[in-house]
């Protein structure tokens, strides 16, 4: 792989930047990997390239039916923070954000993290009590989090009204929360990944496993079967359609969470602003785009396009907040398929079939998670044993009754 | 916007409506493991194609009832109501 640099850069303007090479392959479908992960997501590519890179697995490849990232990595809203209530949690995040903060020096390719902060509002005293509670379980689990008064809010946001339906009470903010570019994690793993051997397979849909005496052999998919050894999947909202082929069910329901974007605007907020209770977060790309979203659609949906109540809620709950927001254009609305389990965790690690590895129930907020993600599941294939840092996030929690209940730690209810 | 018929108001805009989830769960009996209690309290179907569910008339008569509607193109293909068994959609099903 050629390095990105100040040089190269240079050295190929000299040609008008007519000579840059593609950055990953489109290679031909071996007969048979090591290990066959399904879904060229964040979470798909970040664990190839660590088995690649950590474990010296030197036969792998990346499935993917439509095309790299354009699932919920190409969808979500660039968020990334580690403001958990939970200990499991707040490792496991905290260790994400930790990643992504050197990632773009990892994968020689600019993920443009910035980290402006994360603000979350609470609109009643009670509210701030249950903040108070929550930042001081933030701070115990060595994760940053500071409590704000309104007034430090106004001056952090200037745009805010404090005194909307719901008059703003006071918050509290992440400073190393904030946001990067999704396609660039996207794009960055898969170029690393594929510098590494790791054949990137797009086009290719898994169709059904093949599963000899409990014990997976292969994926049958659109261009043929493929033997593998191991094999994991990271299909976000397709989590229960992959569990289904393989022959067990999983807690998982799939729903439709929206997102929009104005028109570029000159830069006026400089931090990300989430509420619960008005339901709705908004940041301003480097573009200077808004990028903003609330509540998922209500019900089950593989549709990948959201409800028009939902994007006037969305609006209204935007406008409520920064009324000054009223006079730009949506440009673009789109959906992603989120694969939401009862306690709005994760799972990660093994699966009733052997050698199959689930990678799901990212729900609401798996690109925060991408670089752990990556770096767990890779060593629990590698092992066929899980990471410590997500021992907890089995399947098998849901037997035991040991929930990581965190439902209140999405950026708003879902 | 969905359009859902209620059996017992006629045909309605989604705003009047709440969802409640996947029907025709049955609960176990109590001497169940804790794997079918397991599976009985959070697996969910989560088809990608035809999902029987239920909406309750929250704005309107506030009763339940049920829906065959298809996950991906949202197509509502049945109401039934609370009780009545599965209708038989196989044909028309794209999972």
């Amino acid at each position: 792989m050629k390095g990105y640099s100040a040089f190269e850069l240079i050295r190929n303007a000299f040609s008008g930047h007519r000579h840059w090479k593609p950055v990953w392959r489109s290679p031909e479908i071996k007969k048979t990997y090591d290990v066959v992960l399904i879904g060229a997501g964040g979470h798909g590519l970040a664990t190839a390239y660590n088995l690649a890179k950590h474990h010296g697995v030197k036969n792998i490849a990346v499935l993917e039916k439509g095309w790299l990232g354009g699932g919920n990595t190409g969808r979500n809203t660039q968020i990334t923070r580690s403001n958990y209530y939970w200990p499991q949690s707040a490792a496991f995040f905290n260790h994400s954000l930790k990643l992504y903060e050197r990632l773009s020096q990892e994968l020689n390719f600019n993920v443009m993290l910035s980290q402006r902060g994360i603000l979350t509002l609470a609109h009643s005293e009670h509210e701030m009590e249950g903040f108070r509670r929550w930042a001081n379980a933030i701070r115990i689990n060595d994760v940053d989090a500071d409590m704000m008064t309104r007034s430090e809010i106004k001056k952090l946001v200037p745009l805010i009204d404090l005194d909307c339906r719901h008059p703003v009470h006071g918050g509290f903010i992440q400073r190393r929360g904030g946001i990067s570019r999704h396609d660039a994690v996207a794009w960055g793993y898969a170029r690393a990944a594929d510098a590494l051997g790791v054949d990137i397979i797009q086009q290719c849909e898994v169709t059904g496993f093949d599963i000899q005496s409990g014990r997976v052999r292969g994926v049958n998919t659109t261009r043929g079967k493929i033997g593998a050894g191991k094999v994991c999947f990271a299909v976000a909202g397709h989590t229960s359609h992959l569990a289904k082929m393989a022959g067990f069910r999983v807690p998982v329901t799939s729903m439709q969470l929206q997102a929009m974007v104005s028109e570029p605007i000159k830069p006026c907020l400089d931090t990300v602003v989430t509420s619960s209770v008005i339901h709705m977060y908004v940041s301003q790309s480097d573009r200077g785009e808004l990028v903003f979203g609330g509540g998922a659609d209500a019900y089950n949906s593989y549709a990948q396009r959201g409800g028009i109540p939902l994007l006037q809620e969305n609006v209204a709950a935007l406008l409520e907040l920064l009324p000054a927001f009223s006079r730009l254009r949506v440009m673009r609305q789109w959906a992603g398929i989120t694969d939401i389990t009862p306690d709005t965790s994760p799972i990660m690690g093994k699966t009733p079939v052997q050698n199959l590895y689930i990678s799901g129930g990212w729900g609401t907020g798996g690109y925060k998670a991408i670089p752990a993600g990556g770096d767990t599941m890779a060593y629990t294939i590698a092992n066929d044993q899980p990471h410590s840092l997500i021992a907890e996030f089995g399947l098998d929690r849901f037997v035991s009754g040991k929930l990581i209940d965190e439902g209140a730690a999405s950026g708003v209810a879902h | 916007m969905l359009r859902i018929n209620c059996p017992w108001c006629g045909v309605r805009d989604e705003l009047e409506f709440s969802f409640g989830g996947e029907s025709h769960i049955t609960r176990p009996t109590l001497d169940a493991d804790d794997l079918q209690w397991s599976d009985y309290l959070f697996n969910k179907e989560n088809p990608k194609g035809i999902h029987c569910e239920q909406w309750l008339h929250k704005f309107g008569c506030g009763r339940w009832f049920n829906v065959a509607r298809d996950t991906v193109t949202h197509e509502i293909y049945a109401v039934y109501r609370m009780g009545e068994p599965k209708p038989d959609l196989a044909a028309r099903d794209s999972d």
